[in-house]
């Protein structure tokens, strides 16, 4: 007898960087302490919500992220819970020692919000599509890395980070994708989700490539392999259990990131299972590469970032079991 | 509030306390500490309104951040010496488990230490985030920023400066360690950078300068006089024209000891030129 499978719709796409302005206009409603910081990008990172409804609570700093981050560490010092907001490779690898020692090492409040991470940022190219933020992030001691997948997550995770004290690094995007998971749900940082049952195979997705993990799910069930696709929208502190679990049960697995394999999700899940549970895996993910210009599509899929790459990469990696 | 002669011995121990402090570990910056011994004592004896105890948030008192965070041991001697922590844990400087790191840190827990530095050039934004938190939470007190001129030539300097005059940062007073020496040389051979009033000035600060910074009352008399210049729409630039050793003779106008520890008998003559006034910790 076949194992029925969940099976995902939608009836809207949109792009995370919206779930990530609703979020910070309904905190900005709820939250009197939370202030936002742009540097020149208020319309691409879809603040104005926030700071039309709270102007004394928004800082332009200008085309200048060093000093961004700089006074959104001073402003902690007071209590205020900061939010930045600029492109992913200007949120981390073009500031990063003034993350690393101003805001990681002193322990302060403040949320990196980065929008355009990836190859979907699309025609400005490879000076903008940053592959190596998670990694450069996740090694940061103490700072949480979180990477949703749609709209309604992207708003819920949004939210939720302000109720957590510590310094963190929210990543999103440009294109327009699926909406599948609920509106009303509680985001929590750490806490991985299942989104179907499978036996044959694991696999774990962030951001983007969750969506087309369940496009991959519905294309392998019906070629009779079962699936159980993971959404690890938290990479730090990584669900440990969820995906020991998961590959006890499976016996292989497939990481499926919009970053480059060095550093990025992937990475992070093969350290856990080289401690707790050798399993064959295979890497969905940039191959240490930069970027170039071209629709997101056209990227995601020359750089085998998809469904498709998904597939191909289950089939691989179930023959190394 | 301790008079001209308790501030002038205070100044003479602390002075003690950093040749004291990195000749035990051979290592840390006695330079550009001694350059500012007078600052600091001025700073936090005088001039900055201060709550007892600490908290993080610093609500309802002014603030000072140090950008040029090689120069731990004149502050943690300061801090220990007003109250923030026992002066015996000045024996732990760059020890291991100690929260006297190297360079300040909140990491460890040190009462008195609101952010990290060390790395150069981004103290101003720092301070200037927790000038700009006071005017959201209706506090009326100050911030204080201290920077080394050297540490002028990192950008994000200069970011901080353009945006907190156009923003009407007007309850900060950003000090300049005026010294002209760092760790190659004189600044004006390292890479010269002009008329820093002329520089502030362009970005739309109000500048005063401090010709005798390692003279006590001039120090006091200055500071006050950017204190009143204060909430009037502009930022304030204090240049503090220190000279580099100050105190110890031999270590005086070179960038020598920057970054160099006294050996035992270069600490026994500088101890010698200044001697015990209220006990060595």
């Amino acid at each position: 007898m076949g194992i029925i499978m969940k099976t995902y719709t939608y009836t809207e796409k949109k792009d995370t960087r919206s779930g990530f302005g609703a979020g910070l206009a309904e905190l900005g409603r709820t939250n009197p302490n939370v202030v936002a910081l742009c540097a020149d990008l208020i319309g691409s990172l879809k603040m104005n919500e926030f700071i039309d409804e709270n102007p004394e609570r928004f800082f332009q700093i200008g085309i200048a992220e060093a000093n961004m981050m700089g006074i959104a560490a001073g402003l902690t010092i007071g209590g205020k819970i900061p939010f930045t907001g600029t492109f992913a490779n200007f949120s981390t690898g073009r500031v990063y020692d003034q993350i690393r020692q101003s805001i990681a090492y002193s322990g302060k409040n403040v949320k990196i919000c980065a929008s355009h991470a990836g190859l979907t940022l699309g025609e400005d190219g490879a000076t903008h599509q940053i592959l190596e933020d998670i990694g450069l992030m996740k090694m940061l001691p103490g700072m949480v890395v979180i990477n949703p997948c749609d709209y309604n997550q992207t708003k819920a995770a949004t939210i939720a980070i302000a109720d957590y004290d510590g310094p963190v690094y929210l990543r999103f995007g440009r294109p327009s994708v699926p909406i599948f998971t609920p509106a009303d749900q509680k985001f929590e940082i750490g806490k991985a989700i299942q989104l179907t049952e499978g036996t044959d195979v694991t696999i774990v997705a962030t951001g983007h490539l969750v969506w087309e993990a369940l496009e991959a799910s519905k294309a392998l069930h019906e070629a009779g392999i079962s699936a159980e696709v993971i959404n690890i929208h938290t990479i730090k502190p990584l669900d440990d259990k969820a995906i020991i679990e998961s590959v006890s049960k499976t016996g292989c697995i497939v990481t499926a990131e919009e970053h480059n394999y060095l550093g990025g999700l992937g990475e992070s899940v093969a350290r856990v299972l080289a401690q707790h549970k050798p399993t064959p895996q295979e890497f969905v993910a940039t191959n240490d590469t930069f970027g170039e210009s071209g629709t997101p599509a056209q990227l995601m899929d020359k750089y085998g970032l998809n469904s498709d790459a998904i597939q191909k990469a289950v089939k691989k990696v179930m023959k190394r079991k | 509030m301790p008079n001209i002669k308790e501030l002038t011995d205070l100044t003479t121990q602390v002075r003690r306390d950093i040749l004291r402090m990195v000749h035990k570990v051979n290592s840390g910056h006695p330079g550009g500490s001694l350059g500012c011994a007078e600052f600091f004592v001025s700073l936090y004896q005088k001039l900055m309104e201060t709550k007892d105890g600490f908290d993080m948030d610093g609500i309802g008192e002014d603030l000072f951040f140090l950008s040029n965070g090689h120069i731990s041991p004149v502050y943690y001697s300061v801090l220990a010496r007003s109250g923030y922590f026992p002066v015996e844990e000045l024996n732990t400087f760059r020890l291991i488990d100690s929260r006297l790191q190297g360079h300040p840190t909140t990491h460890e827990g040190l009462p008195g230490i609101r952010i990290a530095s060390g790395s150069l050039g981004q103290g101003m934004s720092v301070a200037i985030g927790a000038a700009q938190a006071k005017k959201l939470n209706n506090d009326d007190h100050l911030v204080y920023s201290l920077h080394g001129d050297g540490e002028l030539q990192e950008g994000q300097n200069w970011e901080a400066i353009m945006y907190a005059s156009a923003k009407k940062v007007d309850n900060l007073i950003s000090t300049i360690d005026l010294n002209q020496q760092q760790i190659d040389g004189c600044t004006d051979d390292v890479l010269p950078m002009g008329s820093l009033r002329a520089k502030f000035e362009a970005f739309g600060w109000t500048v005063l300068d401090i010709e005798k910074g390692n003279d006590i009352e001039a120090v006091l008399e200055g500071m006050k006089k950017a204190k009143s210049l204060t909430g009037q729409g502009k930022p304030v630039c204090v240049l503090l024209h220190t000279v580099m050793g100050n105190g110890v003779d031999f270590m005086m106008h070179t960038h020598a000891w920057h970054g160099k520890a006294p050996n035992d008998e270069q600490l026994a003559i500088g101890l010698e030129q200044n001697t015990e006034t209220l006990g060595d910790y």
